[in-house]
């Protein structure tokens, strides 16, 4: 376990640590020119931006993001069983079908109510 | 795991750390790996070209080195002189950690997948687990890029990108459950052994969920949505550039790297293939180049999709099928 985290990790620093080289070969290399227009924000040739880009999302958003989170921690649950699948048999698969059919009558809900509509 | 009894003998006499023995180990891995990906990120690169180049009835690069093959040397180069462009109301901390984000995520990915018999850095038992979930933290990293550049299209290009990784992140998990199902493991290495079948054809629709959702994963065309360069100019990078902008190219094609290679370890059999062992790398770079040459030809023949057909197809399409396959793996194991 401990080998795994130090693995991980020095993945992690070459990783940052070519990032970091990188923009620090380029920091050497350019030429820096300071320019108003090449400062701004890109919007279709004007100078500045016309409003704030931080808008708010609609709420559709929020609701695909609640059925993420459902349906990862079922596949989250699906992995152990499906390990172990081999040695547990047909009631496994009945136990199981019973908790994907609970989530798909949720999903059939949403979907119904209009939830998955992206307009 | 490379750490023989031997090496721990030496490590032992010589007042060595075990700690300080594994982070050593993994350093040389991991530069022998980002080697490797950066060999196979000029690769690719130079393949996409003339492979859009071939269906498109043009030449592509012929410039630079032998059959213009030298051409992304060329331009990292002229990345790597450009000028590094801060936009006035650009978040300075999101919009630099950004890209670095989206490249270390796709890098690390790579560190449990076996390209031969126990030629892999690290075989978790939860291998496929890491590699369906390290990647896909990119998407932070899109959404930091879109909401960092303080600009309309970035902000839309990572709102897409949310929403995109998030739909296709169910199915494409929920099509593998079949394969670790049949396996009995989640280990990679153990799924490539187990395949005496290739199980592309024990599970055909696991294969097409699995396909399509990886095109989604990777923001690939049709599923381009985030950068869309006909409606939101560049999408979350249209402030980048030099080589903040090559990070998030490196991201995308190293992305690309660990989904072809995924598909070739779950469904096409891995090193697998006649001969001796001892040429499983071959073999696996040759099914590798099959899957990438796929997924490019893909990219340029099919139109964009819109967002909502792509929300539809992931919500109403490929979840639903993923589930089919769980249940008809179930019953023909069971029976």
């Amino acid at each position: 376990m401990i080998s795994e985290i130090i693995y991980f990790s020095v993945f992690v620093a070459v990783g940052l640590t070519v990032v970091v080289l990188m923009l620090g070969i380029q920091k050497l290399l350019q030429t820096k020119r300071h320019s108003d227009a090449k400062l701004s924000v890109y919007e279709c040739g004007n100078i500045d931006v016309v409003s704030d880009p931080r808008i708010q999302i609609k709420m559709r958003y929020y609701i695909f993001g609640l059925l993420l989170i459902i349906f990862d921690v079922e596949m989250i649950f699906l992995f152990p069983w499906a390990v172990v699948f081999k040695s547990l048999g047909l009631v496994a698969l009945i136990e199981m079908l019973v908790f994907i059919m609970i989530l798909l009558l949720g999903l059939l809900y949403a979907w119904r109510k209009g939830v998955l509509k992206w307009t | 795991m490379l750490t023989s009894v031997e090496l721990v003998e030496f490590a032992a006499k010589n007042g060595i750390p075990i700690w300080a023995l594994d982070a050593s180990i993994a350093l040389v891995l991991a530069l022998a790996v980002f080697s490797l990906c950066g060999l196979g990120v000029i690769v690719l690169v130079y393949m996409e070209r003339k492979v859009s180049a071939d269906i498109q009835l043009r030449l592509g690069p012929t410039h630079v080195g032998p059959r213009g093959s030298l051409q992304l040397i060329a331009d990292m180069i002229k990345l790597l002189s450009k000028e590094d462009v801060f936009p006035k109301h650009a978040d300075r901390w999101l919009f630099r950690l950004a890209p670095a984000l989206v490249f270390i995520a796709a890098f690390v990915g790579l560190m449990v997948i076996p390209i031969g018999p126990r030629l892999v850095v690290q075989d978790l038992s939860v291998g496929l687990l890491y590699v369906l979930a390290i990647p896909s933290i990119a998407v932070a990293g899109l959404i930091m890029a879109g909401f960092g550049s303080y600009n309309k299209y970035a902000m839309m290009g990572g709102l897409r990108a949310a929403a995109q990784m998030v739909s296709y992140e169910v199915p494409r998990a929920l099509s593998v459950i079949g394969i670790v199902m049949l396996a009995g493991s989640a280990k990679l290495s153990t799924i490539v052994d187990a395949q005496g079948f290739w199980y592309i054809f024990l599970q055909p629709i696991g294969f097409m969920v699995f396909l399509v959702s990886t095109l989604a994963e990777i923001n690939r065309v049709p599923f381009d949505m985030p950068e869309a360069e006909s409606e939101l100019v560049h999408g979350y990078s249209t402030e980048y550039s030099g080589m903040r902008y090559a990070f998030f190219l490196f991201g995308e094609y190293i992305a690309l790297i660990s989904a072809a290679a995924l598909t070739v370890v779950l469904f096409l059999g891995g090193w697998h293939g006649p001969g001796p062992e001892l040429l499983g790398p071959i073999w696996f770079a040759i099914k590798f180049f099959g899957v990438v040459f796929v997924i490019m030809w893909v990219r340029w023949t099919l139109p964009r999709f819109r967002i909502d057909q792509v929300m539809d197809l992931g919500w109403k399409v490929l979840l639903p099928l993923a589930l089919l396959n769980i249940l008809i793996t179930g019953i023909v194991m069971s029976i």
